[in-house]
């Protein structure tokens, strides 16, 4: 099985109101795919339907419409057998606060049917160097440690996909990175991972694959192809002093795309700078201008985001 | 059965580290033992010896009327009787709604529900879980309270005509049965006014409304109006054995994971 997260057309349509008398569209035709051992970022403002849309493919509420594989299991038939099959952190999730570490997962192990139960409960225990508390109430303990424990009660049962919603808001710097390093750690076992999240510095250096997200899928693709696709790869060449003329002497270099003159410096579109680069210094010299430095201009997932989100904004209104 | 286990130990464990859930399973049933017992020990030294009429007795026509042939000492301790049996019944719906009422708000307000219900648990495993986990200390604990109302009725040499009375059928039935039919359907109330409710206290308080039912019986009781027999306790048994299995059912259709985690908050 390649994909593990499959959706068609899936949609969630909440009604509210006394009389339940509002539509409201939380997620609108969602198709997506997610391959084994991809970690995929859904990216969204808050209110997207990101939330709806981790809580449909985990088998917690029901699609007005669509399908969905989850794990090779159809949603809305094999619920169960898809709820065995994931493992979920929640936004805010909640632990058994009068109960140890070490109880809070025993009681996960047993309800997902872990086969042994004390090999898996020390085994995540030490792993997240919770050990030494184990035996201590979960109200004693850090938000970081918290975030430990419930990333540990997630994984318990060795889920094949882990769905993590919103992982690091409100931790620390030091507690995100925790679950940063330990999500890298999961990404090299091969776990299909579907993560949301706001921190787009955070799904830039984790995910293989995002998703930009406003009630409708808006696109999807790796970081540097969603980069690529909305503004290209730009090229800045410094220069000592600029001659018009230049502007149209790169132009006509084979695979340049617009040129603009800003200043002393030339800024080219290029669809393969490693290919065009050293063409165009060749050319910039021998017409006589003094190149000073060559860098490529880096457009930020955040960049591409906004501009995503705005875009979807204005559309809706 | 290994999820409801899971489920009956979790609670357990949250549960019995609740001081107000403690004070409630242990002073409950401490003071409805000793309260009979005080009474019967108090109207025990009387020298009403004489049969009962319902002149003298002050006792309400219809009780006296139950009591012939017996002394009025007897016939009013056997009147009591009636009002303490029933609170016998009330002890197993009280504990458990203590229990119940704070099951699923509980988890709401830790947000711990969520994670829960994502496991594969099923709803029905969840529903009996929490539902068992509120009935068996209800239950054991008033079979026990019981247990030293009749030891302690022994020690006070009632005679034998109210001491019969207690170890009736009727009353046996009434605490040993209907008690724990009463306690199922107090817990599946509970259990739904605490998945519908925002705060721990407010689901306890609207929880313990289930109780007034028996309240109406034990007001009926005490004015006379009212004489428990034996029909009376199977006609109670059978009609409440319904209402808690059609509860039940209707607790697995109202109880959806989709409606507690976007409408019940």
């Amino acid at each position: 099985m390649r994909n593990m997260i499959k959706t068609q057309g899936l949609t969630k349509i909440f009604k509210i109101g006394k009389k339940q008398e509002t539509e409201l569209v939380a997620v609108d035709d969602l198709s997506l795919e997610v391959e084994r051992g991809e970690v995929f970022g859904f990216l969204g403002p808050n209110g997207a339907g990101k939330t709806t849309t981790v809580r449909m493919l985990t088998g917690l509420i029901r699609p007005s419409s669509g399908s969905a594989q989850i794990a090779g299991f159809e949603l809305g038939k094999n619920d169960t057998e898809i709820r065995r099959n994931v493992g979920i952190l929640t936004e805010s999730p909640g632990m058994y606060e009068r109960l140890s570490a070490e109880k809070n997962l025993t009681i996960f192990a047993n309800l997902y049917d872990v086969p042994d139960i004390d090999k898996a409960v020390n085994k995540y225990l030490s792993m997240l160097g919770l050990w030494e508390r184990r035996h201590d109430a979960v109200g004693s303990f850090s938000k970081g440690m918290r975030q430990k424990l419930v990333v540990a009660r997630a994984l318990i049962h060795e889920p094949q996909i882990l769905f993590l919603d919103e992982p690091t808001t409100g931790l620390d710097p030091e507690a995100s990175k925790t679950v940063r390093d330990f999500v890298e750690e999961l990404k090299t076992e091969g776990r299909t991972i579907f993560m949301t999240t706001h921190n787009l510095d955070e799904a830039e250096r984790l995910c293989d694959r995002v998703g930009i997200f406003q009630q409708k899928l808006l696109t999807q693709d790796s970081p540097a192809n969603l980069r690529e696709k909305m503004y290209g790869r730009r090229v800045v060449f410094h220069l000592r002093e600029l001659q018009p003329a230049w502007v149209d002497l790169v132009s006509s270099i084979p695979g340049t795309g617009s040129v603009e003159a800003v200043d002393n410096k030339l800024v080219v579109s290029l669809k393969d700078p490693d290919e065009s680069n050293p063409e165009i210094v060749r050319t910039l010299v021998a017409a006589g201008a003094d190149v000073q430095f060559v860098g490529e201009i880096r457009h930020s997932l955040e960049q591409v985001y906004l501009e995503m989100v705005k875009g979807s904004e204005r559309v809706q209104q | 059965m290994k999820h409801i286990r899971t489920i009956i130990n979790k609670e357990w464990s949250e549960v019995f580290k609740n001081r107000w859930v403690i004070s409630t399973m242990t002073m409950l049933p401490l003071l409805f033992t000793a309260l009979p017992l005080v009474m019967l020990s108090m109207t025990g030294g009387s020298t009403m010896s004489a049969e009962i009429s319902a002149e003298s007795s002050g006792l309400p026509a219809g009780v006296v009327a139950s009591c012939a042939g017996l002394s009025a000492v007897d016939c009013t301790q056997i009147y009591l009787l009636n009002q303490f049996m029933l609170i016998f019944m009330m002890m197993p719906l009280m504990i458990p709604t203590t229990i119940a009422a704070y099951s699923i708000v509980g988890e709401k307000t830790t947000r711990s529900l969520e994670p829960l219900l994502a496991t594969p648990i099923t709803t029905i495993e969840l529903l009996a879980g929490k539902g068992l986990a509120a009935v068996i200390p209800g239950v054991l604990i008033s079979y026990a309270a019981f247990g030293v109302f009749i030891l302690g009725s022994l020690l006070l040499k009632l005679s034998p005509a109210v001491f019969s009375h207690i170890i009736s059928p009727t009353w046996l039935l009434g605490v040993l049965v209907l008690g724990p039919i009463l306690s199922v359907i107090a817990t599946i109330f509970a259990t739904y006014v605490s998945s519908r409710a925002s705060d721990p206290r407010v689901a306890e308080q609207l929880s313990s409304m289930v109780i007034l039912p028996l309240m109406l019986v034990m007001f009926a009781v005490l004015a006379g109006k009212l004489v428990i027999n034996i029909w009376f306790m199977l006609i109670a048994i059978v009609f409440c054995a319904v209402v808690a299995f059609g509860m039940l059912h209707l607790g697995t259709v109202i109880f959806d994971r989709e409606n507690i985690l976007t409408k019940w908050k």
